[in-house]
């Protein structure tokens, strides 16, 4: 057995969290190669990466742009010979990696919660309301790792790096923009702790509340599906189960009523924090430490005090 | 210009999901079922694509049990012009996997030559945010997958994407595969004059064999179980009572 592993980069971005988690779990389906596929990429973090046998690295400003052609198009030329491709599950791997299994013939694995066995696999379904184990088939197996569950890999290793030219381009789609906002607040997905808002926040100008209490926390602004689509927060810090999946060590709800989908993305964090006026609403429910008070009155009151 | 809409009959969303005691499955003996919500959205926009004059057609298909068709209707009454039905499965309980679905939409695509497919990003009964990025491997299409937005001009679909960094502008060539996210727009209702016209419109049934497509699934299911329950905890009375608790607990 031996497995393909797509690193998530962006640009020269490496996510090294999310990958040293997929790193991790893959790890018990033999030795890993990791692909580094990007634009300026440094390859030695991942190279550095405890299970790994070996770094791919090729450089293309499409694959730095996470085009899903262009990657499934390398993927193929690199799939031969290895038992199970496997990556993180982001938006990048989640756009490539069934377009690559459909041209494998095989039936893509999303969201694997659990590596049961070489061929079997744990994944959510109905936004996380049921487990599902599966037993692949197929020659291949394709899957994406659904990161927040497992611990990152160490960086103790030292694999060599092999470089690979690009395969020929594809003129089936082009990059046009990122409209991407940097933060210096933690990357939501592996930060350790998150705070988040919903629709209780009433209004864009009213989120800087949830804000002021992340930073002062060093902590990710999260937010539930009402609170993206009442526009008061960016879709990109949705918390959910077709949001992001997350699993810090504190999560603090504020004005979050606990909607099925949206517990799906952080009912594993470790400790949960509920602050909502509505004692009945459902996220007390999974909640370890529950505040029923006006978010605008605690949560400016919980920063001051934590400063 | 031809849109083809794939749509998924699923459970309800606003049905509370039950897993069955044997591990074999979630029960969807007498729960109500609805179009898959992404696949509402789809529908939308090559409804909204026709009425702006863009598209000339839009073919609804569905892929499951002979009540798909209901999901067929629903599209039909929301604005789409004709539809098929491809019956694969006797049980509701049979999930027919994107693999497969991608195969026959690729068949059907091949009679109707669309010069679009939008369809849902995933279906909120096995997420699995596939067939459509498959369709478009096994077509050699370009795809663009969590569309928040979609312009068609030139012979290219310009999508911006919902990832995870935030946004990405992508443009495809068309013929090309576009898949929906939330926010991509707001689906109408069927009105009941456009519900009972629905019933009229023309509804072509289909099976695999017609299309020379094995459904048999690659994946075996070994078991559904529930998810880890997570207790409740304890309320606390104000902000400094949490604050000594998030304290002790070594997180604040």
């Amino acid at each position: 057995m031996s497995v393909l592993l797509v690193a998530e980069i962006s640009g020269a971005n490496i996510a090294l969290d999310a990958t040293a988690k997929a790193v991790a779990a893959a790890t018990a389906l033999g030795p890993i190669t990791v692909l580094a596929a990007g634009e300026g990429v440094d390859p030695a973090p991942l190279a550095a990466l405890d299970g790994v046998a070996k770094v791919l690295h090729v450089e293309g400003a499409d694959y730095g742009h996470q085009m899903p052609e262009a990657l499934t198009d390398l993927l193929l030329s690199l799939a031969p010979g290895f038992t199970h491709i496997v990556a993180p599950a982001t938006t990048s791997a989640k756009a490539a990696f069934p377009r690559l299994a459909a041209l494998l013939d095989v039936m893509v694995i999303s969201d694997v919660v659990a590596v049961e066995s070489a061929d079997t696999f744990a994944r959510p379904i109905y936004a996380g309301n049921a487990i599902q184990t599966v037993k692949s088939n197929d020659p291949v197996k394709v899957l994406t790792i659904r990161t927040a569950g497992f611990d990152a890999a160490g960086s103790t290793g030292s694999a060599p790096v092999e470089t690979l030219d690009p395969v020929a381009a594809s003129d089936l789609a082009s990059w046009i923009e990122d409209r991407v906002v940097t933060s210096d607040r933690p990357e939501l997905t592996s930060a350790e702790v998150v705070v988040s808002g919903g629709r209780g926040v009433g209004s864009e100008e009213s989120f800087a509340l949830i804000e002021g209490l992340a930073d002062t926390m060093d902590a990710a602004v999260g937010a539930s599906r009402a609170a993206v689509d009442s526009g008061y927060a960016p879709n990109d810090k949705q918390v959910g189960q077709t949001g992001k999946v997350v699993a810090p060590d504190l999560y603090i709800a504020c004005g979050i009523s606990g909607a099925i989908q949206h517990l799906a993305g952080m009912k594993d964090s470790k400790i949960i924090v509920a602050i909502n006026k509505d004692e009945e609403a459902p996220i007390f429910q999974v909640a370890d430490f529950g505040l029923v008070a006006d978010l605008f009155d605690a949560v400016p009151e919980m920063t001051e005090k934590l400063k | 210009m031809k849109i083809l809409v794939p749509v998924k009959r699923v459970i309800d969303y606003n049905v509370k999901v039950r897993v069955k005691s044997d591990g074999s499955g979630v029960d969807l003996a007498n729960v109500k079922m609805s179009m898959n919500p992404f696949d509402e959205i789809a529908v939308e926009e090559a409804v909204r694509l026709k009425e702006k004059g863009i598209a000339t057609e839009v073919v609804a298909v569905s892929i499951g049990v002979a009540k798909s068709e209901d999901a067929l209707r629903t599209a039909l009454a929301m604005g789409a012009d004709r539809a098929i039905l491809i019956t694969a499965a006797d049980d509701v309980h049979t999930d027919i996997e994107p693999l497969a679905v991608a195969k026959l939409l690729d068949k059907v695509v091949e009679v109707e030559e669309p010069g679009l497919v939008i369809a849902g990003k995933q279906a909120i009964d096995n997420d699995m945010n596939a067939t459509g990025q498959m369709l478009a491997a096994l077509l050699g299409w370009g795809q663009a997958t969590s569309a928040s937005a979609l312009e068609i001009a030139d012979g290219t679909a310009r999508v911006t994407r919902e990832v995870d960094g935030g946004l990405q502008v992508v443009e495809v060539k068309l013929p090309a595969i576009v898949t929906c996210d939330l926010r991509l727009n707001e689906p109408r209702y069927a009105s009941l004059p456009n519900i009972m016209k629905a019933k009229k419109k023309p509804l072509e049934k289909m099976t695999p064999a017609d299309y020379g497509v094995d459904v048999t699934p690659r994946l075996e299911l070994v078991k559904t179980d529930e998810p880890a329950a997570r207790a409740a905890g304890q309320i606390v009375g104000s902000v400094d009572e949490l604050i000594s608790k998030l304290k002790e607990a070594g997180v604040a």
